[in-house]
């Protein structure tokens, strides 16, 4: 398999970083959505209340420009992912 | 309050709409005009089946019970969703890659196509399910029973029963109507999605219309309500941190393992680009959803009587206000949360139970079934219409023996932890390369018997099925074998208890085993395939139209069988469905037509690739390539057989051809010896007959005269005699006929012997020999006469023939690695150029045979010696006289 140039041009590197965030941003969700517990007993509120809702739509925006941004830098490309870069616990070959 | 013969014939009429859309999309789609109906936005709306009546009445129901904790499972999907280029991307990718019917057949296929896997990834997807159709009529019922008419009280469990059983009947005919259509090798059902798209709008207009009301209608705006929920019961009930990232975990599982969620996300996903709307979009739906679920359950429980069923407070809320209109739009949107879920549910279903249980039970119970491709089509589509029959009564049975208990709310996310014990399966199938089957199949008994035993059983409640001692004191008194207590860790909620060790062991269980376990081939390739599905596919457009794969068809038909053909079968077909002049419609029928004859010139497996690639979009199987490879090796086999037999007549020919230039070759040669032969013979004969007349009639002759004309005609039949002589040797020698002495001989003393044979017929020319005695002692094994008559010949031509004024002949003896090489060179002139080549023929003399004496005979012979005795004779070119070479082995073979 012909290998990555170390060094892309700005547009390649710019659609890395932007697979970097779409992989981070479920992790940063996570976070947001188990704040929460750390503070339990205070329980339902209207503030807990804002704030999840707040939390949950910022990601649903950022989601939406992401993917947007994504479409727009992956359509020329055949495919821009690197399966090795895919998944943590993958082997590299047989 | 609104009839309920009113609510019954909105009910009817909005099912019949439901009918219409998913027919009209039906016959959008099959006439290739997809349009819209092919967007993002129907995909998302259709994900939305994961909101079923349980989280439409009940995550109100669930908000008042348990506070905010009914949002975590609609933040676990939110979660696997923004994290789409993790793991949704990739499933999608696979199952269009390889044409994955359900969540068991992509389980199953990963690990070699395991039909085993398939049948316990099938139970368990039918265990988990069931309960949640169950949960679903009842929903169904209960809201329909909130409309009972007033004057009669409360609906007798009878009527439930009735409404369950029409409701369960309507549902099954719906399914079989729309999900067994035609068996699709990709199996979308574009009128079920776009029937599920609509309800998914009328449910979240429903949810929204009775939260906007509740809030501004009732509480009297956003701050107002949010002050009556401080104020509320609910305010200050605490987040049990436990439970709150349990469910979390399980909703994310689930919407991955879902039968139902792995039919809309993955089967009927028609473009992956799709998915990255949908990453956004589907949050956006469940973030609607959820926005005013906690203000219904708020208000609900401040507005309505103490016991009053908090599941229902979207419809009881506006009832008790008096809007029947709203209450009617929220009954429907209830209805349609659970119908949704439970056509896409029993599609799945019997799709898995049908291609994992039935199809492969009938197939060994007839072996003879497969081989009619017509039959097989039809027997599938039955048992996939008796599979959803099955489903739903499945459900409906749960739901009778249940009787709408309790439990029944429960088993949603009972039902979650059955079906999240897939996920390692899954996960592993997509991410790790080394997961095995054998490890999948130990994973998923492992998970499911730790969840059945800590969880399922026990949900019954006491002594339904496990005992009140087994609960408490464990089995057979073993303290920490309690299956809400595994261990003895009992200060943990049962559901997490469950969880927790069922997904540890299940874990434990695949990768333990995967790791000691030597994967088939079969599994290797299908790892491969599917951990590495980026690199053997693209996310190549498909075909939007038909007309485009017409077209395309044609193009790869034209080039198997030609222009021709291809246009001629395409015409034909054309003319049958009474399009002449157009492209043929791409009918099953046509295909299977097209595969037939492209079979004829590919072979049937690789023409069913071929047209499966241009018509299906999705990539060849494994199976396929091995047939391909089987097919491609026969073929190869096939022309290389021709190939050695086209190679060996080509040889034959070439070995007649020359073997017929030969025989011409000959044929001329003989004509020219013949004449040559009569001309020979006849120069003497002549001499001799005229001699002898002039003796015959002159009487008057002197006797000097007498002696030299006798003289005269002793010579010539001498020479005569000589050329008789010579041809004879020649022929003998050319036939083989030479019987060879063989004995070892000195070749100084054969050249000796040579010498002094030449020296006797030595004329006026006196020739000088050069030798060098010590290199000629040479023994050789050899038939010396006949050496020896090669180098007298060698020995007079020199004689004769070198022009030079002091003649000398050179002879040098020098041993070789293969022999012994002999050179007679003179000073002469030598050979012309072009007169070299034909030296060594029959009666080829350069100078005038007066003057030599010699028939032209002694070199051939020479040639015919050397090649009796082994070796050759050439003549040497670019010296300064005559130079010939002889070469000869130091033992000849006796063989020769």
């Amino acid at each position: 398999m012909a290998r990555a140039p170390a060094f892309p041009d700005p547009e390649g590197y710019r659609r890395r970083r932007l697979m970097d965030l779409a992989r981070l941003l479920p992790l940063l969700g996570l976070c947001l959505f188990l704040l929460p517990v750390l503070d339990a007993d205070d329980g339902l509120g209207a503030g807990l209340l804002i704030y999840l809702f707040a939390a949950w739509f910022g990601l649903i925006a950022t989601a939406a420009l992401l993917a947007r941004r994504l479409c727009a830098a992956s359509a020329p490309a055949p495919d821009p992912a690197k399966p090795g870069a895919e998944a943590g616990g993958q082997e590299g070959a047989e | 309050m609104i009839s309920f013969d009113l609510l019954v014939a909105i009910c009817l009429v909005y099912v019949v709409f439901l009918f219409g859309v998913a027919f009209w999309a039906e016959r959008r789609a099959a006439r290739g005009r997809g349009g819209w109906l092919r967007s993002p936005m129907i995909y998302t709306l259709s994900l939305s089946v994961y909101c079923t009546a349980w989280t439409f009445y009940g995550a109100v129901g669930y908000a008042a019970r348990s506070g905010l904790e009914f949002v975590t499972i609609y933040l676990g999907p939110t979660l696997v969703f923004i994290g789409w280029w993790w793991t949704l991307r990739k499933l999608v990718r696979i199952g269009r890659t390889q044409r994955i019917t359900s969540i068991a057949d992509l389980i199953s296929s990963r690990y070699g196509k395991s039909n085993t896997l398939g049948v316990i990834v099938t139970l368990i997807a039918v265990v988990g399910t069931t309960p949640y159709i169950a949960l679903q009529l009842q929903s169904v019922t209960l809201s329909f029973a909130v409309f009972a008419p007033g004057g009669v009280g409360p609906w007798l469990a009878s009527d439930l029963n009735s409404a369950s059983l029409t409701v369960a009947v309507g549902l099954a005919l719906f399914t079989v109507l729309f999900g067994t259509r035609n068996l699709d090798a990709n199996e979308r059902h574009h009128g079920v999605v776009t029937a599920i798209a609509v309800e998914a709008v009328v449910k979240l207009v429903a949810l929204l219309a009775v939260g906007i009301f509740v809030v501004w209608g009732i509480a009297g705006g956003a701050a107002a309500a949010l002050a009556r929920i401080d104020a509320s019961a609910l305010a200050g009930m605490p987040i049990q941190p436990g439970r709150w990232a349990g469910l979390t975990f399980l909703a994310a599982a689930a919407i991955l393992t879902l039968p139902r969620m792995f039919q809309v996300l993955v089967v009927e996903n028609e473009d992956e680009r799709h998915l990255a709307t949908a990453s956004w979009a589907f949050p956006a739906y469940l973030f609607l959803m959820s926005l005013f679920v906690v203000p219904i359950a708020v208000i609900g429980l401040d507005e309505m009587p103490p016991g009053a069923n908090p599941d229902l407070f979207v419809l009881t809320v506006p009832l008790a206000h008096g809007h029947d209109g709203l209450a009617t739009l929220a009954f429907l949107g209830g209805f349609s949360s659970a119908t949704s879920m439970v056509i896409v549910a029993a599609i799945a279903l019997s799709t898995m139970v049908s291609n994992h249980i039935v199809m492969p039970l009938f197939l060994n119970l007839s072996r003879h079934g497969a081989t009619m491709s017509g039959d097989v089509r039809k027997l599938v589509l039955r048992s996939r219409r008796l599979s959803i029959a099955g489903v739903l009564l499945l459900g409906y049975l749960y739901y009778r023996l249940t009787g709408g208990s309790e439990a029944l709310a429960a088993i949603g996310l009972i039902a979650f932890a059955g079906v999240a014990q897939v996920l390692p399966a899954l996960l592993g199938a997509i991410l790790w390369r080394g997961a095995t089957r054998k490890g999948a199949i130990a994973g998923l008994l492992a998970g499911f018997f730790v969840w059945a035993y800590t969880l399922f059983l026990p949900s019954f409640g006491e002594g339904a099925i496990m005992g009140a001692t087994l609960l408490a004191e464990g089995p057979g008194g073993i303290g920490w074998l309690r299956p809400q207590a595994l261990f003895g860790l009992d200060g943990m909620d049962p559901l997490v208890h469950a969880v927790v060790f069922s997904i540890f062991a299940n874990v434990l269980a695949f990768v333990t085993v995967s790791l000691f376990d030597f994967p088939s081939p079969m599994e290797r390739l299908q790892g491969a395939q599917f951990v590495n599905v980026f690199d053997h596919s693209s996310a190549g457009q498909g075909w939007s139209q038909g007309r485009a794969e017409a077209e395309d068809l044609l193009l790869m038909t034209q080039r198997i069988l030609g222009a021709e053909d291809a246009q001629r079968l395409f015409q034909r077909a054309a003319a049958g469905q009474g399009r002449q002049g157009y492209l043929p419609e791409i009918t099953p029928e046509f295909l299977q037509q097209l595969e037939r004859v492209l079979a004829g010139s590919v072979g049937a497996a690789t023409a069913h690739a071929m047209v499966g690639q241009i018509v299906g979009r999705s990539s060849v199987s494994v199976e396929d390539l091995m047939a391909v490879a089987d097919e491609t090796a026969q073929m190869m086999e096939y022309s290389s057989q021709l190939e050695a037999k086209s190679e060996e007549l080509a040889r034959t020919a070439r070995q007649l051809r020359e073997a017929n230039e030969k025989l011409t070759e000959l044929s001329v040669q003989k004509d020219a010896f013949l004449s040559q032969i009569s001309h020979e013979l006849r120069t003497p004969m002549t001499s001799i007959r005229a001699f002898s007349e002039i003796l015959m009639e002159g009487a008057d002759l002197s006797p000097q005269e007498l002696g030299k004309y006798a003289r005269i005609i002793h010579e010539e039949s001498l020479r005569l005699t000589r050329l008789l002589d010579d041809l004879l040797d020649l022929s003998v020698l050319e036939n083989g006929q030479v019987t060879l002495n063989l004995q070892p001989v000195d070749l100084h003393d054969l050249i000796e012997r040579a010498l002094a044979a030449t020296a006797r017929l030595q004329g006026g020319h006196a020739l000088r020999i050069t030798r060098d005695p010590a290199a000629e002692r040479v023994q050789i094994v050899t038939d010396g006469d006949r050496l020896s008559q090669v180098f007298i010949n060698l020995i007079s031509n020199a004689q004769k023939y070198c022009d030079a004024s002091a003649p000398e002949l050179r002879i040098s003896v020098r041993s070789t690695a293969e022999g012994v090489a002999v050179d007679f060179t003179d000073n002469g002139s030598g050979i012309p150029q072009k007169s070299q080549a034909i030296i060594f023929e029959k009666f080829a003399r350069l100078s005038d045979p007066r003057s030599a004496g010699g028939a032209g005979l002694g070199l051939a012979i020479c040639r015919e010696i050397m090649l009796r005795l082994g070796g050759s004779i050439v003549y040497r070119d670019g010296r300064p006289g005559a130079a010939f070479r002889l070469t000869l082995p130091r033992e000849m073979a006796a063989a020769a």
